[in-house]
């Protein structure tokens, strides 16, 4: 037997004995745990800001986080901008203009000093928002990805994490301008990154229809998940850290747990059968909301896997979707240029 | 169930002896993946379960928000005309 056939054989194996290892911890299915559990009561949020500014369609947007800058949010538009928003007065705090109108993605530092963004450029770029002149400049054009780059999220003011169309994601140092990291392992277009509460793990959502865990430090790949049937689009973090949600192509959105190294639950429903673009999860985890290409965000009862409301107000797919640090607000960004906020 | 199995078949049709690299890197890799300790079902649901219970209150998508409490609806002043 040829050394490739041998491996090959190993291969199958190793992936029959994954399985194996699943089955034998599944002593039930999620939907049997919460059998006793009342589903979520109807959810009914209200558009309570338009912002409106972007000229053409919205990508991306993220919030800042709490500590630093209470309500601000980044979007990014193929109008070639990235706007940050006072979300309370709807006031464009900064309105930064692009090298390339082809941006994709965009993220705010934990810090508020920060805000980064990327797209068909290829590049990564961070912007100062703190500057001396009160001037909005780019820092670091962070370039290497030899494909586009669809996410990005920052670790800290000196650390970010890109995932790219070439397949692979980076950990750079922002300082240096210089890949700290390669995490290769994806058979296709990375789409998707989100980085664990604890800042110890990422995960990534890839064209090759999977989800993989990496560890930051170790610079290895802990765990695959796979399951969809299409590519997958958005991915977050179940606020505990211990479980990753992802939203694919398929129409579905999924739960996988890590220490169980399995899918628990899919959302799904015949009444769907557009792709899912973005997710967010509520703060305490038991609502999933979920963007998708019919121009709806749909509202999951993340335990039971029903929905329980719809946001309709877009006039265009929603491309992006999150929630506030403190978990008092969604935002929902369109292809109709719009971004609104919602409780 | 479409899993990596396809893909790893895929970089098989390729020709090269790069190909026996990459594929001694996933074998090593799926290695790896097949060792972690696995946490029972059971389990993980009751933790998901419980952060949602324990996290509910604080949650204001959840709850609710009252207008009052609500920071994206300032109250309004009413005055007569």
């Amino acid at each position: 037997m040829g050394e490739m056939e041998e491996l090959r054989k190993e291969a199958d194996n190793l992936k029959d004995q994954i399985t194996e290892a699943r089955k034998v911890v599944q002593d039930t299915t999620l939907q049997e745990a919460v059998a006793g559990t009342t589903l979520v009561g109807r959810v009914q949020l209200k558009t309570r800001k338009t912002l409106r500014g972007h000229l053409a369609k919205i990508y991306a947007m993220h919030w800042g986080t709490d500590t630093n800058c209470s309500k601000l949010c980044v979007s990014a538009s193929q109008d070639g901008k990235l706007i940050v928003w006072d979300t309370l007065t709807t006031n464009k705090v900064s309105a930064i203009p692009l090298k390339s109108s082809w941006v994709m993605t965009c993220a705010y530092a934990p810090s508020g000093n920060m805000v980064a963004c990327g797209g068909l450029d290829n590049m990564c770029s961070i912007y100062n928002l703190k500057g001396k002149d009160g001037n909005v400049k780019v820092m670091r054009e962070l370039a290497a990805h030899t494909g586009y780059l669809s996410c990005c999220r920052f670790l800290s003011d000196s650390e970010i994490i890109t995932s790219s169309g070439d397949c692979t994601c980076v950990l750079w140092d922002i300082e240096t301008g210089t890949e700290k990291t390669i995490f290769a392992g994806h058979l296709g277009d990375c789409m998707s990154l989100a980085v664990s509460p604890d800042f110890k793990m990422f995960i990534s959502g890839a064209c090759d229809f999977t989800a993989k865990l990496w560890d930051i430090r170790e610079a290895s790949c802990r765990q695959t998940f796979s399951g969809h049937e299409s590519d997958i689009n958005a991915i977050g973090f179940f606020p505990n850290g211990n479980a990753v949600i992802t939203g694919s192509d398929d129409a579905t959105c999924k739960l996988y747990d890590l220490r169980a190294d399995q899918e628990l639950i899919t959302y799904q429903d015949s009444g769907i059968m557009c792709g899912v673009t973005s997710l967010a999860p509520s703060l305490s985890g038991r609502l999933l909301l979920a963007g998708y290409d019919d121009f709806n965000v749909n509202i999951w009862d993340m335990l039971k896997a029903e929905r329980v409301g719809v946001l309709a107000g877009h006039d265009n797919r929603v491309s992006c979707i999150g929630v506030s640090s403190d978990g008092m607000a969604c935002c929902t960004g369109s292809w109709d240029s719009f971004l609104k906020i919602w409780n | 169930m479409c899993d990596h199995r396809c893909f790893v078949y895929e970089i098989v049709k390729m020709s090269g002896s790069s190909n026996l690299v990459a594929m001694k890197k996933i074998v090593q890799q799926l290695r790896f993946e097949a060792s972690i300790n696995r946490v029972k079902v059971s389990q993980a649901a009751a933790d998901l379960q419980q952060f949602c219970m324990q996290n509910a209150l604080q949650d204001p998508l959840l709850t609710g928000v009252s207008s009052s409490t609500n920071p994206f609806r300032p109250q309004k002043v009413c005055s007569f005309l």
